[in-house]
C-alpha cells in the first residue's frame, strides 16, 4: 500500500478565494496538489450537506474558503457562512469528526501565498489524521 | 377476492407502532375483513418457524416497525422479505432509524458498559455481559448479536413503501389500508405522506424569521398562534416532511422531526443546521458563540429520528476506525 495522500475538497468563493488560488497558480507558487477545487459564487452557498456529502463520497477533508469578513461581494454572505459553519462544527464534533478535517479560512484575491500555506498546512494535518472512515470504520 | 395475508413485525422499537395500528379503532374490523394476520408477535401467537414454512411471496403485506439493531432483526427481515410481496417500513424507526438510532453516537462496548456495569441499579461484580454463545452443561445457549450500529429497514432489505411518523398517524394508516383493499397502490418507493415540509402545511402566523435567543421548551410558554421558531423554540418544521396532521404543533409543541427529511433533502440534520443558523441574528463572534451554546445538542436534536439514514450514519469513534 502506498503512502496515504489526503483528498481534500475545497469550496472556494468566486470573488476572493478562487482568484487567490488562481494567483497562486499564475505566480507559479509551489504547493501540494491535494485540494480538489469546487468554485462556488459565495462561501455562503456552501450548504452543510455539501460538507457531509464530500466526506461520505471519499474526501478526507473539506476546506471552505471565502472573502474576509467585510469584503463579501454580496455584503454579508460570509457572515452567514460563519454562523452555519460554527453550528456545523459543533455537530461534527459530536459525530466524532476531528477539528482539522473541516476548516474555514478567509483568502482574498491577492493572498496567493496565504492560500498556498493554508493548503500545505491543512494537507499535513489531514495526513496525520489518516483517511476518513466512510463506513464509520466498524462493522455490524 | 381472497383475503390478504398480513404480517406485522416489530424490531427495535417501543411498541407504539403496534398500538397505532389498533388506534384505527373500528376500522380494524375493515382490516380484519380484508386481511388475515399471519404474524404479529405483539398481538398473536405465531412462531418464526410458521413463517419459514410458508411459500415465498405468500404474504401480501408486511408492516415492519422498528429499526434493525440485532442479528435477529436482520435475519427476520430477510426471511420476511423472501415471503412478502409488499414490504412497508412502518414508522420512523423502520424508515430512518428513529430514536433507537441515537445509539449510533455510541457503540456496543459503550452501551454494554453503561447498561450492564455502570448504571446505578446494577449489581454485576463479575461483569457479566450478553454473549452470542454461552456454554452450559446442558448445551449451548444462543443470543442474537447486538450490532454496533443501528440500521433502517431499507439498509438491510428492499422496501416498497414508507409510512413515517412516531407513530404513523391514523389517517395515513387508513390510506394504506384503503389502497390495499382497492389494490390501487402508489408507485414503489413512495413515502406515504406529504411531499412538502411541515412549515408549508403549518397554519401559524409567520412574520419573518429572525431570532436572537433560543429557548428550550421549559423556559418559555409559547404563543399558540405564532410560528414557534420565530419565538425562539427549535422547531424541525423547515426540514421535516409534512403529512403528520400537525399533531405536535396543534398542542403548542415544536416539531421534533419524526417524519424525516422532505422530498429532495438528503440530510435532515445538515439542512436544519443551515436553516437555524441562517435565521439566528448573529454577526459578532460573541453572538455566534452564544447561538452555538444555546443549541445544546445539535446532532441529537437535528438527527433525533434520522441518524441511520443520515449521510454520516454514525459517530466516528477513535480506536474502532480502520483504514478503508
Amino acid at each position: 500500500m502506498g503512502e496515504f495522500e489526503p483528498k481534500i475538497v475545497g469550496f472556494f468563493c468566486n470573488w476572493c478565494s478562487y482568484r487567490g488560488a488562481d494567483l497562486a497558480g499564475t505566480s507559479r507558487l509551489k504547493y501540494v496538489p491535494n485540494v480538489r477545487v469546487i468554485r462556488v459564487m459565495c462561501s455562503g452557498r456552501v450548504d452543510p450537506t455539501f460538507v457531509l456529502k464530500a466526506l461520505q463520497s471519499g474526501a478526507d477533508g473539506v476546506l471552505i474558503s471565502g472573502c474576509h469578513i467585510g469584503d463579501c461581494h454580496y455584503q454579508d454572505g460570509n457572515r452567514k457562512t460563519v454562523r452555519r459553519f460554527s453550528l456545523l462544527k459543533k455537530m461534527l464534533t459530536q459525530l466524532g469528526i476531528e477539528d482539522e478535517r473541516v476548516q474555514l479560512e478567509w483568502v482574498s484575491a491577492s493572498e496567493a501565498t496565504r492560500f498556498a500555506s493554508i493548503v500545505n498546512d491543512m494537507t499535513e494535518e489531514v495526513r496525520k489524521l489518516g483517511p476518513f472512515p466512510i463506513n464509520g470504520g466498524i462493522s455490524g | 377476492m381472497a383475503k390478504l395475508k398480513l404480517a406485522v413485525f416489530w424490531a427495535a422499537s417501543c411498541g407504539g407502532c403496534d398500538v397505532a395500528i389498533l388506534d384505527i379503532n373500528e376500522k380494524i374490523l375493515d382490516l380484519a375483513e380484508i386481511a388475515d394476520i399471519v404474524l404479529w408477535p405483539c398481538a398473536a401467537d405465531f412462531k418464526y418457524h410458521h413463517v419459514e414454512a410458508m411459500e415465498d411471496k405468500s404474504i401480501d403485506v408486511c408492516l415492519w416497525n422498528g429499526s434493525v439493531r440485532t442479528s435477529e432483526h436482520e435475519d427476520i427481515a430477510k426471511l420476511l422479505r423472501a415471503k412478502t410481496k409488499v414490504m412497508v417500513a412502518f414508522g420512523s424507526c423502520a424508515c430512518f432509524g428513529g430514536i433507537p438510532a441515537l445509539a449510533n453516537f455510541s457503540n456496543r462496548d459503550e452501551i454494554f458498559e453503561r447498561a450492564y456495569i455502570e448504571a446505578p441499579t446494577n449489581d454485576n461484580p463479575n461483569r457479566t455481559l450478553p454473549q452470542t454463545l454461552t456454554k452450559v452443561k446442558e448445551g449451548e445457549l444462543e443470543l442474537p448479536e447486538f450490532y454496533n450500529t443501528v440500521h433502517s429497514l431499507a439498509q438491510v432489505i428492499d422496501v416498497e413503501y414508507y409510512i413515517p411518523g412516531c407513530p404513523p398517524p391514523v389517517d395515513l394508516i387508513l390510506k394504506v389500508v384503503d389502497a390495499l383493499a382497492t389494490g390501487q397502490l402508489p408507485p414503489p418507493g413512495s413515502v406515504i405522506a406529504s411531499e412538502k415540509t411541515l412549515c408549508d402545511e403549518c397554519d401559524r402566523i409567520k412574520e419573518g424569521k429572525s431570532i436572537s435567543k433560543i429557548y428550550r421548551p421549559h423556559q418559555i410558554i409559547p404563543d399558540d398562534k405564532k410560528c414557534l421558531l420565530e419565538q425562539g423554540i427549535l422547531c424541525m418544521g423547515p426540514a421535516t416532511r409534512g403529512g403528520c396532521g400537525l399533531r405536535c404543533i396543534k398542542v403548542n409543541m415544536p416539531c421534533r422531526g419524526c417524519f424525516g427529511p422532505p422530498a429532495g433533502v438528503v440530510d435532515q440534520g445538515a439542512k436544519l443546521v443551515s436553516a437555524i443558523a441562517s435565521i439566528y441574528n448573529a454577526g459578532s463572534e460573541e453572538e455566534i458563540s452564544k447561538m452555538v451554546d444555546e443549541i445544546v445538542d445539535p446532532a441529537g436534536t437535528f438527527y433525533r429520528f434520522g441518524m441511520s439514514t443520515s449521510l454520516l450514519k454514525r459517530k466516528r469513534i477513535a480506536g474502532l476506525n480502520s483504514p478503508r
